[in-house]
């Protein structure tokens, strides 16, 4: 399986160099008309203060986590995270720097980009965490806890936990650190959104075993097949979030 | 420098005592009994004239908070004395200008005194601001007047003991503040003379692009020479474009791109100045940035400053910045660290690479990022942060062969240099 997957990888690798090349060759004819024959008029080579930490696919960094992905998350929940870090409400001081003084039109064609991009999912390392943990995730993510007012994951994320166009991500095929440390930093209040910031709510309702639980459970999930986001309006938030226009019914 | 700092701080003590005893309290002028009237501040044309000088004074700059209502305050402002929160002033009753009087407003940007006469804190520039005239001012009012009002309170005052004592500013004005309103040289072009009042007044450039004295007083004589920012750790390079200037050899075209587009054949904005050029002067009439042209291309040339021979052996520094140079920034600013024109900024004879203390190339290294989205460069192409990539050696070495390449002669940096710098506050 591993031996298969990097054989894919590294098909995807030699395919890609070739399809930049001959993306290139009518631009390199153009080149000589061109005012400035080296450096190509495209959004990547503009985008390099993001390609540089988050990968020119946005493949982000898997192996230590600490650069998240962007590759294939739905264009306008990078758009809004863009947003969010230019108003300061997800915290972070390079990102908060660097989004500075874009503009909003241009936030969006940077994350249409990312949102474009087709990077294989790999694998990172899991905790050893006791069955009963890994079981008390599965239950929170597919069922929730309606004791604790905590609905199920895939009531916004999707069935498939892929997640839903155009807000909504994906929550398979991420690191545990990754998820642990964005449901972690709700309740720090160093990632926040617009109100009602339903996530937020939910994070603070969760214990930190079951943040350790749920992020156990999804990163050690098998993929499912098609890892693209589910179409517009496949769900109905039970609850109310100000990233979705405040839809949902409020149940 | 403590000693010195407590000797300033008892002096102030004593002179700010002296004047309590002298303080005059006014009463604010309500405005029914204003000598404006209510259809005046209606005028839309008059109004719409305010909108465009509170643009070129970048009142939102400081008098709206990240993410939230235009002018409706609460970005603090951090300062070597304490943090001070910009006010709400949209025309709500309660926390903001409502019930204010153009004659408040006056004697607020004119005289730096609050409704009640209380001393204001010179971080509003009234230092600058008192250079504009009365019917700029009227125009700006009727604008903030004609804003929906939010309310919205302001947030407490982060100023500890002296600094807290509003009337010790008594001292710091005397020292500082000169009121009265810009007076026309009418021996220079009109030009000239509307250039020096936008940047001497509205723009207020002097109190970033000049350095700031222990006691936080900007420097005015020369004007426009440059300095570091305190607490942000940028540093405001020098505006002369003439021998040895900051800016030496800038036409006005270089100069008009910046402002207007955020980029020009000579550098790019970034740091704090990439968002005056966003919220402020990409805004200009074309005419105001030429007479802004016109007048910093008159600014005197500067004193050359003495070369300071190295006891260090910079050779191995040079080689190490070289090499770090090659495989990390020639591709885009080039060998001849002459960028890419309209693209990438030239490093060689470049203001910000030259400044004296070698802080804004650090942090450009550092951070990287993109200039100001304008509508001259709605999509700019941007640096990489090195950060993560480059130890504080090699920031230290290929920032110090940048500074020391082509045509500059500016000083070496030190690793330290770097160390201080990796952890600066972004807002």
């Amino acid at each position: 399986m591993k031996a298969l997957s990097a054989k894919l990888r590294m098909a995807t690798r030699v395919f890609g160099a070739w399809t930049g090349m001959l993306l290139l060759l009518p631009l390199a004819s153009l080149a000589q008309d061109a005012p400035h024959p080296d450096i190509p008029d495209t959004l990547r080579q503009r985008i390099a203060a993001c390609t540089a930490c988050h990968g020119v696919h946005g493949e982000g960094t898997p192996e230590s986590g600490f650069f998240p992905r962007l590759a294939g998350k739905p264009a306008g929940y990078l758009a809004r995270q863009l947003k969010d870090f230019q108003e300061g409400l997800r915290k972070y001081g390079p990102m908060e720097y660097t989004v500075g003084q874009l503009s909003p039109e241009y936030m969006h064609e940077i994350a249409e980009y990312f949102a474009a991009q087709e990077v294989p999912y790999s694998r990172s390392p899991l905790p050893q965490l006791p069955a009963s943990t890994i079981k008390r995730g599965e239950e929170l993510v597919t069922h929730g806890d309606p004791s604790r007012e905590i609905p199920a994951c895939a009531s916004c994320h999707g069935s498939q936990l892929t997640g839903v166009q155009p807000d909504i991500p994906g929550l398979v095929g991420l690191p545990y650190d990754y998820i642990s440390s964005q449901l972690g930093s709700w309740r720090t209040k160093t990632r926040a959104t617009v109100a009602p910031d339903c996530m937020s709510e939910i994070a603070n309702r969760l214990s930190e075993s079951d943040i350790s639980a749920v992020s156990a459970w999804l990163a050690g999930r098998e993929l499912p097949a098609d890892m693209h986001a589910q179409q517009a309006g496949s769900v109905t938030p039970p609850l109310h979030c100000g990233v979705l226009g405040d839809k949902g019914d409020g149940a | 420098m403590k000693r010195v700092l407590a000797i300033a701080v008892v002096l102030l003590l004593a002179l700010g005592g002296w004047w309590l005893f002298h303080m005059q309290v006014t009463q604010p002028v309500s405005p029914s009994a204003s000598e404006v009237t209510e259809a005046t501040l209606k005028d839309p044309a008059l109004i719409a004239k305010g909108e465009y000088l509170a643009a070129v004074g970048d009142c939102a700059s400081c008098h709206t908070e990240r993410g939230g209502v235009r002018y409706a305050g609460g970005r603090v402002l951090p300062t070597p004395f304490g943090n001070i929160p910009a006010p709400n002033i949209t025309p709500d009753r309660e926390t903001g200008l409502g019930g204010w009087s153009f004659e408040d407003f006056w004697q607020a940007l004119h005289s730096g005194k609050g409704r009640h006469g209380e001393l204001l804190y010179p971080v509003f520039s009234y230092t600058s601001f008192t250079k504009v005239t009365r019917d700029d001012a009227l125009a700006i009012f009727a604008y903030l007047q004609s804003l929906p009002a939010t309310n919205q309170a302001a947030k407490p005052l982060g100023l500890g003991f002296p600094y807290s004592v509003r009337n010790s500013l008594k001292a710091w004005r005397a020292l500082y503040f000169q009121e009265g309103e810009f007076q026309p040289d009418p021996t220079k072009s009109d030009a000239w003379n509307r250039g020096a009042y936008l940047v001497q007044g509205l723009g207020h450039c002097n109190e970033c692009h000049a350095p700031r004295d222990s006691l936080g007083g900007s420097q005015n004589k020369p004007s426009l020479a440059g300095g570091q920012i305190p607490v942000q750790n940028w540093y405001a390079p020098d505006l002369s474009t003439q021998a040895n200037g900051g800016l030496e050899g800038w036409s006005e075209q270089d100069i008009i791109d910046l402002l207007k587009n955020g980029q020009s054949a000579r550098g790019a904005a970034f740091g704090p100045m990439a968002e005056v050029v966003q919220q402020s002067t990409q805004h200009m009439r074309d005419e105001d940035l030429r007479a802004i042209a016109t007048y910093l291309q008159s600014l005197p040339a500067r004193v050359p400053v003495p070369e300071e021979k190295s006891q260090l052996d910079t050779r191995p520094i040079l080689a190490q910045g070289a090499k770090v140079y090659a495989e990390r920034c020639a591709d885009c600013h080039g060998k001849d660290g002459n960028g890419v024109a309209g693209v990438y900024p030239p490093l060689n004879g470049n203001s910000s690479v030259n400044e004296p203390s070698g802080i804004n190339a650090i942090r450009v290294v550092l951070l990287g990022g993109f200039p100001p989205v304008t509508k001259g460069n709605p999509r700019p192409y941007s640096m990489p942060p090195f950060a993560q990539q480059l130890n504080d050696s090699d920031v230290a070495a290929v920032v110090t062969y940048i500074r020391q390449s082509w045509s500059n002669h500016a000083t070496l940096v030190m690793e330290r240099d770097v160390i201080k710098n990796r952890h600066t506050p972004i807002d």
